[in-house]
This record gives structure tokens, sequence and C-alpha cells, in this order.
């Protein structure tokens, strides 16, 4: 069994989108609804049914080797945000048709043909990654290209990438990969370079990784993801309880006051 | 800006000027806005200050399954209840044909908001405990057999079609109806309560108990609509209305800002008022009807049965919406 993942070195992307393009193309994945929204650049803005890859254009201050050095131009940080293939999956723990489940690359896989569109993996994605298609009926995500793995060829969005931003390969060769990244990094001077890898978190870890520049949350990666099947004990607990406060509740009511009329 | 509000800035030599210079530049050319009411990515609001969660794709059938669940599944507990300890032959009948109501409906509501509704039966192809969903459909499977055996068992026995069969079918359909009931009624709390939405996740231990009694006091309220003045009712609904004027208070005293939805803006406003008319309202209206002379006091009793039923609907309403608020609200 392999372990494939992503790696995502946003200090890499120029925000060509050759990524999406071509997750589109080799998915048939319908066009999104993009409209102009008056923010930034990107018109895309988030992830959904019809958006597996996502290239995020985040806007700053100009700063030497971050979009450019001209100080009068805009400094731009591009991300190409994608699922995260988590390894404990909100949408797999919720989905109750068993559509979506875990391939042999360990990848979170969701099969078109038994989904039935009940929305539930949608609020259970803590990085708001799985969306329903309005008009399809079904929920969709990014497949981790199942079938190009299958074949032993790597995600489209990897093999397109122009600058190797997006890395696929085993996961715990990225990891190192991300390590020795961001030693260079710093030797080159730039110090505001991390990774996003939430192993310690409720996901426990997940099969895409991320290197960004300067704060992690300004691209919505979430320092503390929580799966909710976490919530699950103490919502439980409170059902029983409660459960069981009726049943004595009614017991005595009808006991007690009687069955008669008054 | 007002010339009193401007003071031109000091500069202890040529360099700070010339950075001023530079800073000036910056802000004509709009690249850092002084003053920006545009969004930005930033720590503080996420990647322009978009979600970061999905919001609920559900449509209006499924508010209105939360309801309809809660009332069948608590009303079964009220039948299974009532049966047992002798209560009057109408009330159990009521009830269980709430029971049954819900039992038809609830399937129609969920089935139409799938997308693809043609392929409900694939919820039956699996069970995994961990999804409240899964969970939620074979309850509600379990649930409306047993109801609609209850119900069918009484009808037969009612025309003395085989008579030990039909009490038979009687009582188990009871028993099924009870204790699949209370899940039913409760498991909604579960499956919106371990979501990754925040202001219904930091109430996963408050959501299913407020759901259930939510439940009760819609269940107890349709019974006395139908014309049911068992004073078990009365404390039942008595019940239920303290508890969730106690679920109303608790909600009201959150300062954890991820409940904002449940206080604020439309949401907030709707979680109010389906508390309103399911705590205090039907909670004064029962008091003062017990000091009351029977006719009064059940006409009193009929309007805290209307209240509870509607604050009920409207508290199911409610959440999802806080749900959406709490969803377009949500940063990392």
């Amino acid at each position: 069994m392999k372990t494939s993942a992503f790696l995502t070195d946003s200090t890499l992307c120029i925000g060509c989108k050759a990524c999406e393009v071509a997750c589109k193309e080799w998915n048939d994945v319908p066009a999104d609804f993009v409209e102009w929204r008056g923010l930034s650049y990107d018109n895309t803005q988030a992830l959904g049914a019809r958006t597996w890859r996502h290239v995020k254009f985040v806007e700053g201050i100009p700063e030497v080797g971050k979009g450019g050095n001209d100080p009068a131009t805009m400094g731009w940080g591009f991300s190409s945000d994608v699922c995260r293939h988590c390894e404990v999956a909100g949408c797999l723990e919720a989905c109750p048709t068993g559509a979506l489940v875990r391939t042999e690359f360990e990848s979170v896989y969701l099969q078109p043909d038994v989904c039935n569109g009940c929305g539930y993996c949608v609020v259970a994605c803590p990085f708001g990654v799985v969306d329903k298609d309005e008009v399809d009926g079904r929920a969709f995500k990014c497949t981790f290209c199942y079938d190009r793995q299958k074949a032993d060829l790597m995600p489209a969005c990897a093999k397109v990438c122009p600058t190797q931003s997006i890395q696929f390969g085993e996961l715990d060769e990225l990891r190192e990969r991300a390590e020795n990244r961001i030693a260079e990094l710093k030797d080159r001077g730039i110090r505001d370079a991390s990774i996003w890898d939430p192993v310690d978190t409720g996901v426990k870890g997940t099969h895409a990784i991320f290197i960004v520049r300067g704060e992690q949350k300004a691209y919505n990666l979430p320092p503390n993801p929580k799966v909710p099947t976490e919530y699950l004990r103490s919502a439980w607990t409170s059902a029983a309880v409660a459960a069981g406060a009726m049943l004595v509740g009614t017991l005595i009511a009808f006991l007690g006051a009687g069955g008669r009329k008054i | 800006m007002s010339d009193a509000a401007y003071t031109r800035p000091e500069f202890s030599n040529e360099i700070e000027k010339e950075q001023r210079l530079t800073l000036i530049q910056r802000e004509a050319a709009a690249l850092v806005p002084s003053e920006t009411r545009v969004a930005v990515a930033s720590a503080e609001r996420g990647y322009y200050d978009l979600p970061l969660v999905k919001e609920p794709t559900w449509t209006w059938e499924i508010p209105l399954y939360f309801f309809v669940g809660g009332a069948a599944g608590t009303a079964s507990v009220i039948a299974g209840m009532a049966k047992l300890t002798g209560a009057s032959p109408k009330l159990v009948r009521d009830a269980r044909r709430i029971s049954l109501a819900g039992a038809i409906l609830s399937p129609v509501f969920l089935i139409s908001d799938l997308g693809r509704p043609e392929r409900f039966l694939a919820m039956l192809r699996v069970f995994k405990p961990q999804s409240p969903m899964s969970v939620g459909v074979y309850v509600l499977v379990a649930f409306s057999g047993g109801t609609t055996a209850a119900n069918l068992g009484a009808w037969m026995r009612a025309r003395s079609m085989f008579p030990e069969w039909a009490l038979l079918l009687e009582r188990i359909g009871d028993v099924a109806a009870l204790l699949f009931g209370l899940p039913l009624a409760t498991y909604t709390g579960v499956l919106i309560g371990a979501t990754a939405i925040p202001a219904w996740n930091c109430n996963a231990s408050l959501l299913p108990a407020h759901f259930l009694v939510s439940g009760l006091g819609a269940s107890v309220g349709m019974l006395e609509l139908a014309g049911n003045s068992t004073p078990a009712l009365q404390w039942l609904g008595l019940g239920a209305a303290v508890s969730e004027t106690a679920v109303g208070a608790r909600i009201e005293r959150e300062t954890n800002p991820s409940e904002a939805p449940l206080k604020r803006g439309s949401s907030g406003w709707l979680i109010r008022a389906g508390g309103v008319l399911s705590g205090p309202v039907p909670l004064v209206l029962r008091t003062v009807s017990m000091f009351m002379k029977p006719k009064r006091a059940m006409k009193l009793r009929k309007y805290a049965a209307l209240s509870a039923v509607i604050g009920s609907a409207i508290t199911r309403v409610a959440w999802v919406q806080a749900g959406h608020a709490s969803a377009q609200q949500s940063r990392p």
C-alpha cells in the first residue's frame, strides 16, 4: 500500500492556475459558478463541488521574494488549495451511504455512483472542501485522481504544475522535503515560511500539506482542525441522559397524576 | 478627515521623511489603504473574510423533519406509557396517530431533500454507528415499523380481526415505537451537533436534550389540542416548558463568540422567539391554569399547547438558520 500525498509549496506558486485547468479537463468537472466578486483577483474564492483545485491569491505588503521585488507593486502570495484527504476524515465518517471510502492510496474517494446527495459530508468537513452540486444533486470533491493513481500516474494537477509547487509522492518523503525546503528558505533569508501539517489535531494529519509564507490563517488554513466525530460522545451522552429522564418523567407523570380525566 | 484630526507627523531625520514618502506613494496607489473597509487576507479575518466551512445544503424539509420526528418520537413514548398505566384509550389512540403521521411524513421530507431522491435506498446499504445520519435512518425505519404495527394492531382489534394476533402486534409495536421513539427525538440533535459548524458543535451536549424536550412540548401540545385533558399531559407540558426556559436562559448567558448566531441577527431572534414560545409562555399559562376552574383551565392549557407546538417548530428552523449564519462567520 502506498501513502500518497500532496506537498503544495506556495513559495514556488506563480498563480498560473494550470492545476485548476488540468483538474477540470482530466476529471470532466463542469464550469464553476464564477462571478466577479470584487475581492482581490480571485473570483473562484473557494473549493467547491466544481472546484477541486483552487489557487488562493493572498495580497500583501510588497516584500522581497514575495510576489516581486518592486516596492511599489503589490506583494502576492499564491497557494493552490485542495482536499486534505484527512487521516481521520469528517466527511468519510459522516457519509451514511458509504459513498465516501478510503482507497488503497489512503486517500478519501467519493463514489459518484453511490452518493445520493444527502449533504451530510458538506457540514462534516472542517475545511469547507466537499460541497453539493445543486444542479447535479450529488456531492463532489477532489478524487486525488484515483483513476490516474491506479494507472501509476501522478494526479493531473501535480503533473501540469510548471514550478513544482505541487509535489506528489509518499507522505513521509514529502514531509522531509518540506523540512528541507524551510531550511533552504531560511538560508536565503526568508524566515516567515512555515509548514501546515496538522498531525496533532483531530484530523490526525492530512495527505495534503502546505508551505506558506506569513500567517497560515490568512490562507484559511486552520491551526487546530477538529473532526466532527469528536463531538459524538458528549452528544450521545446528552441524548441518553435526556431519554432516560423523559422515560422516568413520563412514567411518574402518568402514575402520579393518573390517567383519569379532570 | 477633518483638519482638526490631522497632525503633521514629526520626523527626527531625513531617512524617516523619505520613508514617509514611500508610504504616501503606497497609500495613493491604494496598495496599503489606511482605513480599509475592503476585506483582506489576515490572521484575524482568514482568507478575504471568506467562510472556512460550507453552509448546510439542506432545504426547508430538514427543519420540518426535525420538528415532525421530535413530536412523533415523543408521542410514541406517551402512547406507550399511557397504555402501560391504563390511561384513557383516546389519549393512547391520538398519541399513536401522531406517531404514525410522523412516520409517514418523515421519509417524505427526507427523501425529497436528497439531491438524488431515487437513490434513497443507498442509505440502507451500510450501517455506520459513527455517522448520526446512518444511525438515524435505521432508527426511523425501526420506529416506523413499530408505530405502524401498533396502529395496525389496534385497528384490527377494534374490528375483531385475529384478536390475539392483533393484540400481540399492538404490544410489540408499542414497545418498539417507544424504544426507537426516544432516539428518533434526540438523534437530530446529535446529527447537527457532530458537525464542523461552530454554533452547532459547541452545543453538541445541549442539542439532543434540547430537541427531545422541544419534541415533548410539541407532542403534548398536539394531544391537548386534540382534546386530551389528562393531568399527566399538564405535568409533562410543565416539565418541557421549565426545561425549555432553562435552555433559553443558558443560550442567553453564552459569551462564546462562535455562538453569536444564536443571539444576534435573524437566526438569533428566531431562536429567541422559539424559546419564548416553548418555555416561558406555556410555563406561565400552565401555572396560572392550575388555579382555575377546569373549563377555563383547559382553555389556558390549549393556548399553552398551541404556543409550545409553534415554538417547537420555530426552534428547529432557528437552529438550522443559526447553522447557516455560523458557517458564514466561520474563520480559521
